[in-house]
C-alpha cells in the first residue's frame, strides 16, 4: 500500500518536473506506437475494404484469417520478427534488429489484422444496395470505394483506436525486436518492466500512470471526433 | 473543442505531427565516422541495473562515433547470443560458461574488467543462524538444514550459476525441495520477492544497496572468496562471425580496461551508496582478487 | 419520336443454383415512355432492372443501348453513366441533403455552379427546396425518399429505373410522392422502367406495362390493353378482376361527375374536369344483381346487362357481364341460385356512384 502511494507521488513528480528522461520514453512510445498504427490504418482500412467488397474464391478463409490475426500473441509476432531481422536471418543485411524501426514493423504486424478485421466488418455493415446504389449514381469503382469508406468513418475510427490501444500497451515484442535501449529503444511498457525488475516499483507505477494518461488522452481526442460525426 | 471544426484539421494534424518528429528526430540519427558503427553489446541485468554503463557507455560513445546497443539478458542468453553472433562483444560475470565459451572458439580476448561481490541476504529473524558464518558454502549447508525458505533467480544468469555452484561445493541438491523456490525472475525482483516471503537469497551487492531502504532484508554472510563476482569482456570470433563489428568490440574492449575507465569504476557509487560497486581489476590476474 | 428504341434487351437467361431466373428473349424499351414490370414476388423484376442498369452483367444475351452493344466493361461504365437506379431503400448518404443531391454531379466532375444550379432545380421538383442543409439523418420516410428521387433527377440520365421505391410509404406520403414523380417525368420528358405491384401506383404511372412470372414476360403492352384483355389467366388474376374502363368526364359538379364510358354514362364521385380521360374502377363486390328494374333504389348506376360467364369461386360466383362494356360482378351462390342466373341470361345490374374508382389518365 505504502509502495502504491509512493509510486503516485513519484508519477506526480517526474511529470510536474518535466523530467527529461521520462519524456524522452513518453515521446518515443509515442512516434513508434503513432506511426506504426498509421501503416496499420492504410494497410488495413485498404484491404479490409477490398475483402468486403469483393468476392473471391477463398473470401471466407481469408475473413477467417484476418479474424485469428485480431488475436494474435504480441510475443509470437515478437519472435517471428525477431527471427527474420537477426543477423542469420533473411533480412538480417537490414540491421534493424534492436531499432525503433523494428519496433514499429513489429507493432505493425500487430495492429493491422486488427484495424483490417474491423473496417471489413464496417464495410459489410452498410446497407448492402448501397454499393449499387453509388454505383448506378455513375461512380467509378474508386469513387464508389472513397464513399463507402467515408460512411463507414465511425467504425473505421473506432478501429484505430483499437489499433493503437493494442500497440501502445504491447511490451513482450518491443523488448525483444528493441532491446530496450536507454534514449534509444525504450519506451513506456519496457522501461516499466525493466524498473520493476530492478525493484524500483515507485518509478514503475509512474510509468504505468503516465501510459495511462497518454492512453486515456489520445483515445478521448479520437472518441470526440468520433461523437461529433454521430451528433451531426 | 470550438477551435478544431474539422475533424478533417485534426488528424491530419496529427498525421504531419508524426511526419514532421521522424523527419527531425536526432533519437534515430546516424552518428559518424566508423564505417560500421553500430556495436552489439550482451550483458546482464545485474549490470545494467548498476547504471554503470550508463555513465561509461555515453563516454566512449562520444569518443568513438561508435552506437552501442546495450541488450541486458541474463548470462546465458547473452553467451548464446555471442554463440550464434548475434552480439559483437560481452560483459559478463559466469567464468566457467565464459571459459567453455572461450574454448569452442566463440570469443576471443577474455579480458578481466571488475570483480564486485556476492552476499547472502536474509531476514533480520536468521531462523538459519548463519549470520557471521565465514564460509558461504557452510551458510548454504545450514539454509538446507533448516530447511529455511531460500529464493534462487532460476535463470541461468550470472547469480544463478554462482548460487548453483556453491550448492555443489555444499554437497546439497535444493532442486524440487519445498523451501527452495525459483523465481526465473531478475535481482531486484528476487529480493523484494524474498522480502516479502522472508526468505535467504543470493545476490550482488551493488542490487542490494540500490534498493536497501526498501527491503526488510539484512547482510549475513560476505566476504567468502567464493563469492567473488568476476566481470570480464570477451569479444566475438570474427573468424566464426563476419558480420561482427570485430574492430568495434575491439575498442569497446579496449575502453573498459583503459585507465581511465577503471578509474571511473574504482568510484561508481560511492557518492550514493557510500561505497563503490565494483572494484577494477583490469591487467590483475584472478587469483590475486580478493586478496 | 425515335422509332428505334432506347434500349433492348435480347436472349437474356440467367440461371442461379439450377433455377432459371430470368429468361427474355425480347424487351424493349421506347424513349419518353414509362414502363411498368409487374408481376408477383420472385418473378425477376428487380434481377431484370438490375441487368439493364449494368448492374449485373449477363452471362447469357445481348444487352443495347441507343442501337449499341453493351460488353465490355467501359461500355458497362457508360450504360450506368446514363441509367441510375432507386431502390426501394432510400439509401442516403451521412451527408447534408444537398451534398446527397450533388452526388452523381460529383461524379462526373461538373462544375460547382451547375452543380448548384441542377441540385436546387431536382430539389424543386419534389418540392423540397427548404431541406437543402438538413442533415439526411433528421429526414421522414417521406422526405428520405423524395430527397433519393430528387438525387437521380439532378443527374438527367437518359433512363430512370424504379424498383418499388415507394414501397416502405405511408399512403398520403405515397400519393404525393407519385404526383411529383409523374409531373418531373412529364417535364423533364425522361424515360423510365418501375417494377411496382399497387394497383394504384400502375394505374397512375405506367404507359406501358411488361408483366413477368417466373422470370419470363408473359404479356407486354400499354396499360389498357393489359388490364382490358389479359390474355392469359394468369395476367387476369394479378392485374385483378376490378372492372376497369377508360372514359372522358361529362360533366362535373359538385363532386358529382358523369363520365362517358363506351357510349353509355357512369354517375361517380370525384373532382376533375370536363374532357378529362380517366379510369374508371369499380370492385366486382360493389355490383349488384337483380332481375329487372326495381323500383326506386339509392343507387345511380342502374343499367341492363347479359350475363356472358358464370364463374364458381368458393362460395361465390364470378358474373362476366356485358353491359356494352365489360363489368365483373360477385354473386353469392344461394343468390345466383334464387335468380336462376344462367349464361345469356338479361338482368340488371347497379352500383353506387360512389363505388366508381375515379384515377385521372394524365398522357
Amino acid at each position: 500500500m505504502d509502495l502504491i502511494v509512493q509510486g503516485t507521488i513519484k508519477a506526480f513528480e517526474l511529470i510536474v518536473t518535466f523530467d527529461p528522461e521520462v519524456l524522452g520514453i513518453t515521446w518515443l512510445s509515442l512516434k513508434i506506437s503513432g506511426t506504426a498504427t498509421l501503416i496499420s490504418l492504410f494497410i488495413g482500412v485498404s484491404i479490409g475494404t477490398i475483402v468486403a467488397l469483393t468476392n473471391f474464391f477463398g473470401k471466407r478463409f481469408v475473413i477467417s484469417l484476418i479474424n485469428t490475426g485480431m488475436g494474435l500473441p504480441p510475443v509470437v509476432v515478437g519472435l517471428f520478427v525477431t527471427m527474420l531481422i537477426w543477423r542469420s536471418g533473411p533480412f538480417g543485411f537490414l540491421e534493424i534488429l534492436y531499432t525503433p524501426y523494428a519496433m514499429i514493423i513489429a507493432q505493425a504486424v500487430i495492429a493491422t489484422p486488427i484495424v483490417m478485421g474491423i473496417s471489413l466488418a464496417s464495410i459489410q455493415n452498410l446497407p448492402p444496395n448501397l454499393r449499387l446504389q453509388i454505383l448506378s449514381l455513375g461512380a467509378s469503382r474508386l469513387q464508389m470505394v472513397w464513399i463507402l469508406v467515408k460512411e463507414a468513418k465511425l467504425p473505421l475510427l473506432a478501429a484505430v483506436m483499437a489499433g493503437f490501444g493494442g500497440v501502445i500497451s504491447e511490451v513482450g515484442a518491443s523488448i525483444m525486436v528493441g532491446g530496450n535501449i536507454k534514449g534509444y529503444s525504450r519506451v513506456l511498457t519496457t522501461a516499466t518492466v525493466m524498473e520493476t525488475g530492478k525493484g524500483n516499483f515507485d518509478i514503475a507505477i509512474a510509468l504505468g500512470i503516465i501510459l495511462l494518461i497518454l492512453a486515456f488522452i489520445i483515445n478521448a481526442l479520437l472518441t470526440q471526433i468520433q461523437q461529433r460525426q454521430h451528433l451531426r | 473543442m470550438r477551435v478544431f471544426r474539422s475533424s478533417k484539421v485534426i488528424l491530419t494534424l496529427m498525421i504531419v505531427a508524426l511526419i514532421a518528429a521522424f523527419g527531425t528526430s536526432s533519437a534515430f540519427a546516424a552518428k559518424a565516422a566508423p564505417k560500421q558503427k553500430n556495436i552489439i553489446l550482451a550483458t546482464t541485468t545485474s549490470t545494467q541495473d548498476s547504471g554503470l554503463l550508463d555513465k561509461l557507455i555515453p563516454i566512449f560513445e562520444k569518443q568513438t562515433g561508435y552506437f552501442v546497443k546495450t541488450i541486458a539478458v541474463g548470462s546465458g542468453q547473452a553467451m548464446k547470443m555471442g554463440e550464434k553472433g548475434e552480439a559483437d562483444v560481452m560483459l559478463v560475470h559466469s567464468p566457467d560458461a565464459e571459459k567453455k565459451f572461450v574454448e569452442e572458439g566463440y570469443g576471443v580476448n577474455r579480458q578481466l574488467v571488475m570483480h564486485n561481490d556476492f552476499i547472502i541476504v536474509g531476514p533480520g529473524a536468521d531462523q538459519a543462524k548463519i549470520k557471521g558464518v565465514k564460509s558461504s558454502a557452510e551458510a548454504f549447508k545450514m539454509i538446507a538444514k533448516t530447511e529455511s525458505l531460500f529464493l534462487s533467480r532460476g535463470d541461468n544468469s550470472g547469480t544463478h550459476a554462482k548460487e548453483k555452484k556453491l550448492w555443489q561445493k555444499a554437497d546439497i541438491t535444493p532442486a524440487g525441495q519445498k523451501w527452495y523456490q525459483e523465481t526465473g525472475l531478475g535481482m531486484g525482483q528476487t529480493l523484494n520477492v524474498a522480502s516479502e516471503k522472508k526468505g535467504y537469497t543470493l545476490a550482488d551487492r551493488g542490487t542490494y544497496l540500490a534498493l536497501k531502504k526498501n527491503l526488510g532484508l539484512d547482510i549475513l554472510v560476505g566476504g567468502d572468496a567464493a563469492l567473488l563476482n568476476i566481470y570480464h569482456v570477451i569479444e566475438v570470433n570474427s573468424a566464426k562471425w563476419p558480420k561482427a563489428n570485430a574492430d568495434g568490440a575491439k575498442a569497446f574492449a579496449a575502453f573498459m580496461v583503459s585507465k581511465k575507465t577503471q578509474a571511473i569504476i574504482k568510484t561508481f557509487g560511492v557518492d550514493k551508496y557510500g561505497s563503490p560497486l565494483f572494484f577494477p581489476d583490469a591487467g590483475k590476474k584472478v587469483e590475486d582478487l580478493g586478496k | 419520336m425515335n422509332s428505334e428504341p432506347l434500349m433492348e434487351a435480347k436472349n437474356i437467361i440467367l440461371r442461379r443454383g439450377g433455377v432459371t431466373v430470368l429468361d427474355i428473349p425480347e424487351l424493349q424499351v421506347r424513349q419518353g415512355r414509362i414502363l411498368a414490370l409487374i408481376g408477383p414476388n420472385g418473378a425477376g423484376k428487380s434481377t431484370l432492372l438490375l441487368m439493364l442498369a449494368g448492374l449485373l452483367k449477363p452471362r447469357q444475351g445481348d444487352i443495347y443501348f441507343q442501337g449499341k452493344p453493351v460488353e465490355t466493361r467501359a461500355d458497362l461504365f457508360m450504360l450506368r453513366r446514363n441509367v441510375s437506379v432507386v431502390f426501394q431503400e432510400p439509401l442516403l448518404l451521412n451527408s447534408s441533403v444537398y451534398e446527397n443531391v450533388a452526388l452523381g454531379l460529383k461524379f462526373r466532375n461538373i462544375n460547382s455552379q451547375e452543380i448548384k444550379v441542377r441540385v436546387q432545380k431536382a430539389l424543386e421538383y419534389f418540392g423540397i427546396s427548404q431541406l437543402e442543409k438538413r442533415s439526411a439523418r433528421t429526414l421522414s420516410g417521406g422526405e428520405a425518399r423524395r430527397v433519393s428521387l430528387a438525387r437521380v433527377f439532378a443527374i438527367q440520365p437518359q433512363i430512370i429505373l424504379l424498383d418499388e421505391a415507394f414501397n416502405s410509404l405511408d399512403p398520403p406520403s405515397r400519393e404525393t410522392i407519385i404526383d411529383d414523380l409523374k409531373n418531373t417525368l412529364d417535364k423533364t420528358k425522361i424515360t423510365a422502367i418501375m417494377a411496382l405491384h399497387d394497383r394504384e401506383e400502375i394505374l397512375r404511372l405506367a404507359q406501358d406495362i411488361s408483366v413477368m412470372d417466373s422470370g419470363k414476360i408473359v404479356q407486354s403492352g400499354t396499360t389498357s390493353e393489359i388490364y382490358n384483355h389479359p390474355d392469359s389467366e394468369f395476367v387476369a388474376n394479378f392485374v385483378g378482376t376490378e372492372t376497369i374502363l377508360e372514359g372522358t368526364i361529362k360533366s362535373c359538379i359538385e363532386g358529382n361527375v358523369i363520365i362517358s364510358v363506351y357510349g353509355k354514362e357512369i354517375e361517380a364521385i370525384g373532382d376533375c374536369f370536363i374532357g378529362q380521360k380517366v379510369y374508371c374502377c369499380l370492385r366486382p363486390e360493389n355490383v349488384m344483381i337483380s332481375e329487372r328494374m326495381q323500383g326506386k333504389i339509392s343507387v345511380r348506376n342502374i343499367m341492363e346487362a347479359n350475363v356472358t360467364k358464370i364463374i364458381r369461386q368458393g362460395f361465390f360466383n364470378k358474373l362476366i357481364l356485358d353491359c356494352g362494356f365489360p363489368l365483373v360482378a360477385y354473386i353469392t351462390v344461394p343468390s345466383s341460385e334464387d335468380l336462376g342466373i344462367a349464361p345469356g341470361m338479361t338482368v340488371t345490374a347497379s352500383f353506387k356512384a360512389t363505388s366508381v374508382h375515379v384515377i385521372p389518365i394524365k398522357k
